[in-house]
């Protein structure tokens, strides 16, 4: 009995953010009728959703581990002009692609070492690589935008049709989720964060675990870089940056991880970037602007937030025997 | 206790022979020796910085003694480090357990020794770990509403056993245990006791544990050693000495250094 109630509410804590993101998507839908019925705008939504909810994977991992990356949205805007400049050298598109994932593993890599084994706090680690990547990119790129190399069904598969990239969305979210849930790397990534001498103590490479969590991050924020510039059709040197990065945390967060690591879900953070993402599209549909988006969405995290925080306490409360 | 006789009888598991133990000028171990036979629990006893912890580090390969002679099953060993130790059966249960508390009991339990499926993504069976981790706790007979629950929603004596049982479950003979029963209420601490005389009753595996109650200890040990300064000062069999005694020596102590 006892068992089933556990279950619900561990479950709960998910589903709570889903009920909130009906009720939003309901509200808006009785607002303008447009909302979600128009192919137009459930597009809008899903390319909203997409690249938030593909790095938030990355953040999660992160900060389930008591880890964070700032330089997310940067590897986000590098990882393309690398796909640029070595098909323009001749490099088969898709090895191009492959190539520019790679570099943005290798920021992510820079990130967990400097982080594990130099012992720097990872948030100023990855504020450091964060100008750092982006003064590089706006060098390299003479800050100027560039146009995506390959041809139009490649372009197609890797974002320009409608809804492929909220396909790969919801391919990587299945990935990670079984990786956190079902495999020893995501259980120990878990452990790590909740005890790390802990873990250390039982065994746990806990260093090379972390590292590995900053070069995922790294991986998916570089592919999602260049699933955008396949979708718009333009490679632009200030794509992504703080916005997509904070977007990220903040969908993350709003699914239930936990900023101090121990815990947080993937589907959470996918299920945080479809409720920003319908905050965004509703405001923007019943003529509400940008600048009181900000304002809504900075009330969003913080209500989340205390949401999360507040369940907490109740569970403990009332779970004690 | 009444098999303290037998206990006697059995084949050393551990042996420290004259172990020292220096940080640059500060000596914490000054020649300490002790025996552990199957199936025995030994308390021991001393103030802070008596240099108990440091033994426990050096038993369980946390760090290397400056000198002294450690013995396995009867064979010299050099410990290199905690897996080392591990590898030879010696387990060791800290004040701070060890526990991932946002992770369930059965995850716990098998942490960092997973069960997984065949096949090539080697998933986490979590079925068989639930259930072997809820049979382990039975059989060790300790109680908790569900393998499932967080461990963070636990109390203190359940943790412990938790922490206990996973050492054990690992297939420790030599269990080491740095103060079991520290802040808890005598609910609590029944519990534990319970269950470290169970694991005695077995037969299999040696516990040496500090401790801070006295009379805690006498209940549970088959035999006691009080730490000073470094020193072994006085070792006996629980069943022929007494709270009494035991507070006698380390009033003497006192007496003296005020006197000095």
């Amino acid at each position: 009995m006892r068992r089933r109630a556990l279950d619900a509410f561990l479950r709960w804590q998910e589903a709570s953010i889903l009920v909130v993101a009906l009720l939003l998507i309901a509200w808006f839908e009785n607002a303008n009728h447009d909302f979600l019925l128009s192919s137009a705008s459930l597009e809008n939504l899903s390319q909203f959703v997409a690249p938030a909810a593909i790095i938030a994977c990355g953040e999660v991992m992160l900060m389930i581990g008591g880890e964070i990356d700032l330089s997310a949205g940067m590897v986000f805007a590098l990882a393309p002009f690398v796909v640029h400049f070595a098909a323009d050298a001749g490099v088969p598109v898709v090895l191009a692609v492959l190539l520019g994932i790679v570099v943005a593993g290798f920021v992510g890599l820079i990130n967990g070492v400097v982080t594990l084994l130099l012992d720097v706090p990872s948030f100023v680690t990855t504020l450091g690589t964060l100008f750092l990547v982006n003064g590089f990119t706006l060098t390299i790129s003479h800050g100027t935008p560039a146009t995506p190399p390959g041809s139009e069904a490649f372009a197609q598969v890797m974002g320009a049709w409608g809804y492929s990239e909220i396909l790969w969305t919801l391919l990587i979210v299945a990935v990670l989720h079984v990786v956190l849930r079902h495999t020893r790397w995501g259980l120990h990534t878990i452990a790590s964060g909740a005890n790390e001498t802990g873990a250390r103590e039982a065994g746990i490479h806990v260093t090379r675990l972390k590292i590995g969590n900053f070069v995922i991050t790294a991986v998916l924020a570089g592919f999602t870089g260049c699933l955008e510039s396949f979708r718009i059709g333009s490679i632009d040197p200030q794509a992504g940056g703080n916005q997509i990065m904070f977007l990220a945390v903040a969908a993350g967060v709003i699914g239930g991880t936990k900023l101090a690591g121990g815990s947080g879900t993937i589907v959470g953070g996918l299920l945080g970037a479809l409720v920003l993402g319908v905050l965004n599209d509703g405001f923007t549909l019943i003529g509400i602007n940008a600048f009181t988006f900000n304002i809504i969405l900075g009330a969003a995290i913080l209500a989340a937030m205390l949401f999360n925080i507040h369940i907490t306490r109740l569970a403990r409360a009332g779970g004690r025997t | 206790m009444n098999d303290a006789g037998h206990a006697s009888s059995a084949p050393e598991a551990l042996r420290a022979d004259n172990i020292v133990k220096r940080f640059g000028p500060v000596t914490a171990l000054d020649g300490v020796s002790l025996a552990l036979r199957r199936g025995e629990i030994l308390g021991i006893l001393g103030d802070n910085g008596a240099g108990k912890s440091t033994l426990m580090k050096i038993l369980t390969g946390y760090q290397a003694p400056t000198s002294g002679r450690l013995f396995v099953d009867g064979r010299e060993v050099a410990l290199h480090s905690v897996d080392h130790a591990r590898s030879l059966g010696i387990e060791c249960v800290y004040q701070d357990l060890a526990l991932a508390n946002s992770l369930s009991v059965y995850h716990n339990m098998f942490l960092n020794r997973e069960i997984v499926h065949r096949g090539p993504f080697r998933l986490l069976n979590h079925r068989a770990m639930r259930e072997q981790a809820a049979a382990c706790l039975e059989g060790m007979g300790v109680h908790i509403p569900s393998v499932d629950l967080p461990v963070e929603r636990l109390s203190g004596g359940q943790r412990q056993a938790i922490a206990v049982a996973r050492a054990v479950h690992s297939e420790a003979r030599i269990l080491l245990l740095d103060e079991p029963l520290a802040a808890m209420g005598a609910r609590e601490a029944g519990l534990i006791i319970d269950l470290l005389l169970r694991l005695k009753s077995e037969g299999k595996l040696s516990i040496a544990m500090i401790m801070h109650n006295y009379a805690q200890t006498l209940d549970i040990a088959d035999r006691v050693m009080l730490m000073q300064h470094g020193r072994v000062t006085y070792e006996k069999d629980a069943a022929a000495t007494s709270v009494a005694e035991l507070m006698e020596i380390v009033r003497r102590e006192y007496r003296a250094m005020r006197t000095a």
